[in-house]
């Protein structure tokens, strides 16, 4: 006898039954055409910073939440510049993780701002996967992006960081991209190597400690270093990433000094890469840990246009969520 | 009616009626993706306009984007000069329900405050559904068409009147 | 009461009997087997034709929230959902709110039970108080308010000293224990397997090394008093080597496995789904594998639905946040039946893992339908076809990540001593 089988209908929550793109939840599982028009529509609204009105009616009349469960006021203030910059109304909420786990549900709390209308979230949750319970919860009724859920995903970071490359790089299709750091733990780093492989990086390396780049991660589809001059040899970006100080409470590491003198980016250790390598770091920096200060304001370092970058991107992302959501053909 | 229209008669009228009305030194340009973008070039070129050609973009400005979404290709609007103060030429092929133009303005608006701003169309074709009116037309079809105009191009430019149905959007 | 059960095939993994044959029950009791006269007197004639008989199944491993607050199932509810599976007796999970530690509880569950009068109930006894690991149960007054077995639930014990005198313990008075062999430094606080899935989903991975040094220990510990081990669900095939191997030296150890990880691999977490969140968590396809090899070979005794029903508010909480665990009593046999179907065993083998195997493992009478057995039954009808809605069970959870697969096989009647608790 044969019996078919239907796996419980889990596929990525980020497109609809129609295979649009509802929400932005990771860099996994996007097309590359998609992620081109994310990367092309920034280019748009990167001029439209230079105005004497740095404002488009794109999104008049559509609020935005940004609903953070932790801080951080690098992410909430682009994104908040980036709803605004399109003409939506944008209502920030903090909440605090102790408050909810006592009563009100993630669920909850989501529907309660849906009864006032809202458009879209913007979430940060400390917690992997939460971006996806909301969006599966809401459906086509609105739309979510995730600004960073625990240590799982960071999808707009990840799309800055290929924008930065891809203007100040040349095509990602010849560069050569090497991950520094807290792998483990980076939600940056795991949305960052979905991002450029699909946009054909022939060679994405992690390099770090076994006790934070652990041999697993080339399941991603990476290359594993354990040694920085190795791992940096003929590399043309370097994307630093922040090390938090929890790494050291867990034992993952003895000393922050003990990681800088291991990985800590120097402008010696720069010489190990290509000529004139570009530098990325998401923020906010560890100055001499994972990154010395002559590199954080050298030349080869990109950190202030990441930022620049960060607005058009996350204009862009929320443009082209709102548009599908309008019942719009955003592949017309 | 004839289904193709000769396009390099049709600019010629258009350069005739713009010449008194610019000043070769002043006066900027700016077209309208895509096809206004053609006929702009071709008109700056015609009238030996000093300041650069501007392109604008309206996706961002479209009234009815959250009915239908982003187009698929939006391209970056470039106002190579200072608006403020400026006489401005701005170029459509076709003109229809003048929304397209009422998002070009207030675009520009959002770059500075020009002295004027004078609407070139290659076809108007009627049917305006907002207060737009064109200064210059080489066509005026008065809704007449039963069909769609669309101009293709950009190398030899042509104008086409399609027949079938038009479509909702 | 007197009942005739007429023309079912009897498949009873006692003594390998399966034949169509009648089956006669007089006062709770199988007393006839075989061809029943046509004068024979019955109260009630069940037409069998098409249905296979076989002894009551048995959960080694079912939370029924009771003690508990009721959100999420209750005894009434789980047990419902029991006999709606075929499964004729449970052992219930200690770890309910307050954890079965004390004589107290397990009287209340077992006058609830008998008051339900669904499926026999067997209770565990928590081995050490509150499941802490850090002191022993008062082992002889549970034992004497009804305990048949001491368990750890989900619970492993910290200290190997602490292991070692309780299981000393428990030896002397003949019992049974159920335990979850995994090191709790190794498993840190992971909540599915860890992988290059996990890695990918970024969630605290739980390495399957965890259960393979934990089991190494709890076997070795264990030979040292001789006290009976059952571990109900392991989920790597090395843990499985390992109890073979302390078996081929003649110790007291028996595993299973649960239903779930022989149907399941870490894949089915997908993206972040909730009812795939399992303890021990579902492993690689290669583990699933290893798994099911060792079922095919007789090296598990039990198969187990590790029942542990959650209310649906637990729908709004995140993969971090939610907890372990399947609610899929109700549906053991159809489930089981897919390995029946893959190729993997034969019918009679597959009816042994939920019946005789797991009372070996607890120690328990033996289930049967020969004559003079007391007369727990089950009868199903092998060929019915049917999609599974979660929405349509008895239990009080709906967690299960089967909705909308395909099964074979309906119970359609659960008999405890020869009455009918349940009929479809």
């Amino acid at each position: 006898m044969s019996l078919s089988t239907f796996r419980f209908g889990d596929g990525n929550p980020q497109y609809d039954a129609q295979g649009r793109l509802r929400h932005l939840l990771n860099t996994e599982g996007l097309r590359e055409p998609e992620m081109l028009q994310i990367l092309d529509t920034a280019e748009s609204f990167l001029s439209i910073a230079q105005r004497s009105v740095k404002k488009t009616p794109t999104l008049r009349g559509k609020t935005i939440v940004n609903l953070f469960f932790e801080n951080s006021t690098r992410t909430r203030s682009t994104f908040e510049l980036a709803a605004k910059r399109l003409s939506a109304d944008v209502l920030n909420i903090a909440v605090s993780t102790s408050s909810t786990s006592k009563g009100e549900s993630l669920i909850d709390t989501v529907d309660n701002l849906m009864a006032m209308q809202v458009d879209g979230f913007v979430i940060r949750h400390p917690e992997a996967g939460a971006a996806h319970l909301i969006a599966r919860h809401l459906g086509d009724s609105a739309l979510v992006i995730n600004a960073g859920d625990g240590q799982h995903a960071h999808p707009t970071q990840a799309l800055l960081d290929v924008f930065t490359i891809r203007r100040l790089a040349g095509p990602i299709e010849d560069r050569v991209v090497a991950i520094v750091g807290d792998v483990l733990h980076s939600r940056v780093a795991r949305s960052q190597i979905h991002a450029l492989s699909i946009l054909g990086c022939p060679e994405i390396r992690v390099i770090g400690p076994q006790t934070l780049v652990p041999k697993e991660l080339s399941a991603l589809g990476v290359h594993v270093y354990h040694d920085l001059q190795a791992g940096l040899r003929g590399v043309d970006v370097i994307c630093a990433l922040r090390l938090q100080k929890e790494r050291m409470e867990s034992h993952r590491l003895p000393s922050l000094d003990e990681f800088h003198r291991r990985f800590g980016l120097t402008p010696e250790r720069l010489q190990w890469a290509q000529p004139d390598a570009l530098v990325l770091h998401p923020g906010p920096m560890n100055r001499g840990v994972e990154i010395a200060s002559e590199v954080a304001d050298g030349h080869q370092a990109v950190i202030l246009q990441q930022v620049a970058h960060g607005l058009a991107v996350r204009m862009a992302v929320l443009t082209l969520l709102a548009g599908a959501a309008g019942g719009g053909e955003n592949h017309a | 009616m004839n289904a193709d229209w000769d396009v390099t008669t049709l600019l010629e009228g258009m350069v005739r009626d713009l010449r008194p009305r610019v000043d070769p030194e002043q006066t900027a340009m700016i077209g309208i993706f895509t096809g206004g973008v053609w006929i702009a070039q071709a008109l700056h070129r015609a009238l030996g306009l000093k300041t650069a050609l501007g392109q604008l973009d309206i996706s961002f400005y479209r009234d009815d984007f959250s009915q239908i979404g982003l187009h698929p290709q939006v391209r970056a609007s470039d106002i190579p000069f200072a608006v403020d103060g400026r006489s401005i030429i701005l170029v459509d092929d076709v003109l229809y329900t003048g929304r397209t133009i009422r998002a070009a303005m207030n675009e520009i608006f959002d770059y500075g405050r020009p002295a004027s701003i004078l609407l070139a169309v290659l076809v108007d074709r009627g049917g305006h559904e907002v207060p737009v009116a064109a200064d210059i037309a080489a066509l005026r079809l008065n809704g007449a068409a039963g069909g769609q105009i669309k101009l293709r191009g950009p190398d030899p430019l042509r104008l086409e009147l399609l027949t079938s149905p038009r479509t909702a959007s | 009461m007197r009942r005739i059960i007429r023309n079912v095939r009897v498949m009873d993994p006692s003594d390998g009997f399966d034949a169509i044959a009648d089956l006669a029950i007089v006062a709770g009791k199988i007393a006839i087997r075989g061809a029943v006269a046509e004068d024979f007197q019955a109260d009630e004639i069940l037409d069998g034709a098409g249905l296979v008989a076989c002894p009551g199944l048995i959960e080694s491993s079912l939370q029924a929230h009771t003690p508990g607050h009721g959100r999420d199932g209750d005894l009434a509810s789980e047990l419902q959902a029991a006999v709606a599976g075929g499964v004729t007796q449970v052992v219930l999970r200690p770890d309910t709110q307050p954890v079965a530690d004390t004589p107290a509880v397990l009287q209340e569950q077992q006058l609830l039970a008998e008051k339900l009068a669904l499926a026999r109930v067997q209770v565990s006894a928590a081995l050490t108080t509150g499941l802490r690991g850090q002191a022993l149960s008062e082992m002889t007054a549970l034992m004497d308010a009804g305990a048949r077995v001491f368990s750890q639930a989900k619970q492993p014990v910290h200290s190997a000293a602490l292991l070692r005198l309780a299981l000393s313990y428990a030896a002397d008075l003949g019992l049974p224990v159920m335990l979850h062999p995994e090191d709790p430094e190794l498993a840190a606080h992971g909540v599915m397997n860890e992988s290059g899935l996990s890695l990918r989903l970024g969630l605290p991975g739980r390495t399957a090394v965890a259960e393979q040094v934990g089991i190494q220990r709890d076997i070795a510990i264990a030979a040292l008093s001789g006290c009976p081990l059952f571990f109900p669900h392991l989920s790597t095939g090395g843990a499985v080597a390992a109890v073979k191997a302390a078996r081929k030296r003649g110790e007291a150890v028996r595993c299973g496995v649960s239903i779930h990880h022989l149907l399941l691999s870490e894949q089915d977490v997908g993206f972040f789904n909730v009812h795939a969140k399992l303890l021990p968590p579902l492993r690689s396809l290669a583990e699933r594998n290893a798994l099911r090899r060792a079922v095919a070979d007789g090296d598990v005794t039990a198969i187990s639905s590790d029942h542990s029903p959650w209310g649906v508010d637990r729908e709004s909480m995140t993969f971090i946040q939610a907890p372990f665990g399947i609610s899929g009593v109700e549906w053991l046999l159809p489930l089981t039946l897919r390995l029946v179907d893959d190729g993997l065993l034969g019918l009679m083998a597959a009816l042994r893992l939920l019946s005789t195997g797991p009372a070996q493992a607890l120690g328990l009478p033996l289930p049967s339908l020969q004559v003079g057995s007391v007369a727990d039954l089950c009868l199903f009808d092998p060929e019915a076809v049917f999609t599974l809605n979660p929405a349509s069970g008895a239990s009080r959870g709906r967690n299960l990540p089967y909705a909308q697969w395909d099964l074979r096989g309906r119970v359609r009647y659960t008999l405890v001593e020869g009455r009918v608790v349940f009929r479809a």
